[in-house]
């Protein structure tokens, strides 16, 4: 018999397995039929949900030491998962905290929502520590499948239904390459194993063409998961069709796990073939962020606005892969967290737009926001010139970082055409200031806001606004992350 | 004393007085606008007062940095949160500490809605201005440098005029681009220097290639700030459509930061590139000085007139930089410090009768002089400044800058020149259109009105501009010294005045040119505005 695996590495993620189990029996046992019950359901599952997220950020510390491998090698604990592992456990304790108000005053305050979530979470988190192609594909496709169901959560509304379906199909497609990608990656390489595919690259060497093409449709796959152009196509329709906060977690979690996975399946196994395919990302990169910049500029639905915003973060992100260094991995992780902080914080900002108790999404319906809800505007200023880039918020720290990164690595080009992107893309955060300020009001926007949703605003809004008085935690934290994966 | 974080507190008092701001909260709008405006004239005001405090203990006969505070920031990065002033930064952290509180007088009763966030975008706009001045780590000046259009972006879209928004777009993204080109440049300097400590990069010597292209890219933004010919047309616009206390900042300081960049960045830290495109800067500064006073003296709107007049002193002040002499630098700083006192209170000046009236038709005006003759006055002496009458400021500039010109290239000065000439024209044109001509405004009834209502209000603001013109005259020797003293520095290799001109051997020696050995020397020029 073999031995038993150290299950301590993997103990947040067992725990969090079991989180659901629990949930799911107690909210199915829990008495249903009507809708009170059922909100009452919803509350308890969420707040357990949220504390039991908690929990678990807890029990990353104790193994946020060295770097563990367990389950034969397919399961692997660093710094840099740790970090990744936070993130996506905030965005989604975020992403609960800030659905709430929504999902009761539209009739979606069901318990499986919450649950969900966890179960997305537990997929991401399996991605970010895969240490294995097949560990690689089962966790994300775990997170995948929560996701489609996710997106399609308000059954009777045939957007969102759409959008889960389109998601759905799209995303099998994807995760098909990846699976392909991933064979002939095995096929040439005679092995699954990261570590082993690592010792089988050092020194660069001869590389089958097999090989590249396996790794090329494993990047395309990825590339899928993170919405990055050319394989971004879903995204404008799912982030539109998706319930909005669903839209808010979609934004935030999934892509800083599977930037997580990136950079470990870039960086790890395939780091020294970085002649092969840094140009790949770099023309990925290029791509998102121009067209992230110039298709925005159209849109007049706030969510499609940020679909696209959101494809050119990913760009800025992918400028730091691009570099392939562990400066790189850094800038991409200061610029994950900054990122999801922003998101979290603008869509919380979006839900709260409504009118006569109507969720509204127009870009117009934000005018005068400066004059009716003087708070709530100045905030979403602070988000949108972040988004920007304009400094001092954080969000052109995340675009610094990324740069810096890319012009030590000799891609000054990259970083050139990164910054007139990011010109271009301020052109479209600035309409949405200028609509709230220097338009007329039409119809006041709903008062008050939530509380739970006033909150979320302003933890973020003071992170982003004060970041820059105290940014050290992130970027040694992120520093601390890049090193541990490449020391592994 | 020498550990008290002086300028810290200068920058970040105003911050603390817009925080203040933030909670003014009372059921009467009128209330929380009263508590605002004061406030912020307090704030403001205090913090012109410690900068006095700073620039009296500042020490003239040194040319180092002064007031120097240095904590980790990024320790990772090796950023630090570096402050301090030299001759050159400390003039202009006074010219924003000073024109601030005007501003905010200048908004007292005009700006009517939304007083307290305009209290707040003005006070942050200061502590933007100030640490741009006196940062001496590279990407806290790009911080503030890029920052500064926050505020602006929000005071002209806000309580702009009817084309605001255009303008405040137009505004941002020029400048933007330009500044990201530039944060590019700055990450291959921090990369090849090893060090983002703006005095160390003064002493490092980069590679000619680089320095080319590290010297196109902060052009791109620099030139877009100062502004230069031909990427000056948001500054019209700009100016145009900007409240009066807006377009004052803007003209005040705001164009210096260009004028300050090719100062602190271009010319030091990448000097044999700045002497190889000294030829394009000259060309676009006598393009930009010709055809812009030609703009000038064809416009109906008094706004965009003082506009196309600062781009064409602005031209002066980029020839006189890159003369590379000491009396050319002199001059650009001296013209940079004049035209912020003086095109302001031009603007301010516009202002008072674009409060009364709302048109900046020049021909809505005419015979000001009789209805408001104390007016009229202060405008003449503004007006003439502007031209440069000798015995103003302007003339003290132009006259150093045209000087060091000759010394470097005689047709480069005389096509300068003629830019004086036509400055007087359409200033004289603008003057007479509107005070002396019988035009409109003598058949107009309300200026009765405005008359005895607002003389209060033109002599509050007029006191300081009156003040301001008071000083300018006595100012000329102590920024001509303080100037002279720390000009020398911007030459960073060099030891002291004198070696300015080695300096400048030097680099046109290392491109292959010969040097003219017994022609020029820097003691020809006349002693009376060459002090020290």
């Amino acid at each position: 018999m073999a031995e038993f695996p150290n299950i301590v590495p993997a103990l947040p993620e067992i725990f969090l397995a079991c989180v659901i189990m629990a949930l799911l029996m107690f909210g199915v046992f829990q008495k249903g039929g009507t809708a009170d019950n059922d909100v009452g359901t919803y509350r308890i599952v969420s707040l357990l949900a949220i504390v039991s997220l908690g929990l678990t950020a807890m029990l990353l510390i104790p193994v946020a030491g060295g770097r563990m491998v367990t389950f034969a090698g397919m399961f692997v604990v660093d710094g840099f998962a740790v970090f990744c592992k936070l993130l996506v456990l905030i965005a989604a304790i975020f992403g609960i905290v800030s659905a709430r108000e929504f999902m009761e005053r539209h009739g979606t305050a069901r318990f499986e929502f919450p649950i969900l979530i966890i179960f997305a979470v537990l997929g991401m988190m399996m991605m970010i520590s895969a240490n294995d192609l097949i560990g690689l594909y089962v966790g994300l496709e775990m997170q995948s499948l929560s996701l489609y169901v996710l997106a399609a959560l308000k059954r009777d509304d045939s957007r969102a239904s759409e959008a889960g379906l389109k998601y759905f199909v799209l995303g099998a497609v994807a995760s098909g390459f990846l699976l392909y990608g991933s064979s002939l990656v095995y096929g040439f390489a005679g092995t699954t194993s990261f570590d082993t595919l690592a010792k089988i690259f050092t020194g660069g060497g001869d590389v089958s063409t097999g090989l590249v093409i396996g790794i090329v449709f494993i990047m395309a796959g990825l590339s899928f998961k993170i919405s990055a152009v050319p394989f971004h196509m879903w995204t404008p329709d799912v982030y539109e069709g998706a319930p909005t906060p669903i839209t808010a977690f979609f934004a935030a979690a999934p892509k800083v796990a599977a930037f997580g996975l990136f950079l470990r399946v870039m960086m790890g196994p395939f780091g020294e073939l970085v002649q092969q395919w840094q140009q790949i990302v770099v023309l990925i990169s290029i791509l998102s962020m121009s067209l992230g910049a110039l298709a925005a500029i159209n849109q007049k639905n706030i969510k499609r606005l940020m679909a696209y915003s959101s494809i050119g973060h990913v760009g800025f992100a992918l400028v730091g892969l691009a570099a392939g260094t562990e400066a790189g991995t850094r800038g991409v992780l200061i610029y994950l967290a900054i990122y999801v902080s922003m998101t979290v914080g603008t869509f919380a900002c979006i839900l709260c737009m409504r009118r006569n108790g109507r969720m509204v999404e127009g870009t117009s319906d934000l005018a005068g926001l400066g004059k009716t809800h003087p708070l709530l505007a100045a905030t979403l200023v602070v988000f949108m010139f972040s988004m920007a880039g304009i400094p001092p918020l954080a969000g052109f720290f995340g675009k610094l970082y990324v740069f810096l990164a890319a012009v030590e690595a000799g891609l000054v080009k990259l970083a050139v055409i990164g910054v007139v992107a990011s010109v271009v893309s301020a052109f479209y955060y600035l309409r949405i200031i200028k609509v709230m300020y220097f338009d007329d009001p039409t119809d006041a926007l709903d008062k008050p806001l939530g509380r739970e949703l006033s909150i979320v605003i302003a933890i973020n809004a003071v992170v982003i606004t004060l970041f820059f008085v105290y940014p050290s935690p992130v970027l040694n934290g992120a520093a601390a992350a890049a090193a541990a994966l490449f020391a592994g | 004393m020498s550990d008290f974080p002086l300028l810290s507190v200068l920058t970040f008092a105003p911050l603390l007085g817009a925080v203040a701001i933030l909670f003014v909260r009372h059921d009467n709008a009128e209330t929380v606008a009263a508590n605002a405006r004061h406030v912020a004239l307090f704030v403001s005001g205090t913090v012109f007062l410690v900068s006095l405090i700073l620039w009296f203990q500042f020490d003239r006969s040194s040319k180092a940095f002064q007031f120097v505070e240095n904590v980790e920031w990024m320790p990772t990065f090796g950023i630090n949160y570096h402050l301090g002033v030299d001759g050159i930064s400390m003039l202009f952290v006074l010219l924003s500490t000073l024109l601030t509180p005007i501003c905010i007088l200048a908004s007292w009763t005009s700006i009517k809605e939304r007083v307290k966030e305009f209290m707040i975008s003005f006070l942050i706009l200061e502590t933007f201005m100030i640490g741009m001045f006196s940062a001496l780590d590279l990407f806290l000046f790009y911080i503030y440098f890029e920052a500064v259009l926050i505020p602006m972006f929000i005071i002209i879209g806000v309580w702009g005029g009817p084309r605001r928004v255009y303008a405040a777009f137009k505004l941002f993204l020029y400048t933007l681009l330009g500044s990201v080109l530039m944060l590019v440049a700055m990450l291959m300097m921090y990369f090849t220097a090893g060090t983002a400590d703006i005095q160390a990069l003064m002493a490092f010597k980069f590679p000619i290639e680089m320095q080319r292209w590290m010297w196109l890219a902060f052009f791109a933004s620099f030139a877009v700030k100062v502004p230069m010919w031909p990427v000056h047309t948001w500054l019209p616009d700009a100016h145009v459509e900007a409240p009066t206390a807006g377009s004052v900042i803007l003209a005040g300081v705001l164009l210096k930061f260009g004028g300050y960049g090719f100062l602190r960045f271009s010319l030091p830290m990448m000097p044999e590139a700045s002497v190889f495109f000294t030829p394009l800067i000259y060309t676009l500064s006598i393009v930009a000085i010709i055809y812009t006073s030609l703009v000038a003296l064809a416009q109906e709107d008094m706004k965009k007139l003082i506009a196309y007049s600062s781009i064409s002193h602005m031209g002066f002040v980029t020839i006189g930089t890159f003369t590379l002499t000491t009396q050319g630098i002199e001059g650009a700083i001296y013209q940079m410090l004049s035209h912020g006192v003086v095109s302001a209170a031009l603007f301010l000046i516009v202002g008072v009768v674009y409060d009364r009236v709302h048109s900046r038709e020049i021909s809505t005006y005419g015979g000001l002089v009789n209805r408001m003759p104390v007016y009229a006055l202060i405008f003449m002496v503004f007006m003439l400044a502007s031209v440069g009458l000798p015995g103003t400021g302007g003339f003290v500039g132009e006259i150093l800058v045209l000087v060091g010109a000759f010394k470097a290239n005689s047709l480069v000065a005389a096509l300068a020149a003629t830019g004086v000439i036509l400055g007087a024209a359409y200033m004289l044109y603008l003057y007479r259109l509107r005070t002396i001509d019988q035009g409109l405004a003598s058949k107009n009834q309300g200026y009765e009105r405005t008359r005895d209502r607002c003389i209060c209000a033109v002599t509050v603001h007029h006191a300081l501009d009156g003040y301001l013109s008071a000083i300018v005259p006595r100012c000329d020797a102590r920024f001509g010294r303080a100037s002279a003293r720390s000009s020398p520095y911007i030459f960073g290799r060099c030891g002291h005045r004198r070696q300015t001109r080695d300096c400048r051997r030097e680099l046109t020696e290392s491109l292959g040119c010969p040097w003219p050995n017994s022609r020029t020397s820097s003691r020809r020029c006349p002693r009376y505005f060459s002090p020290a």
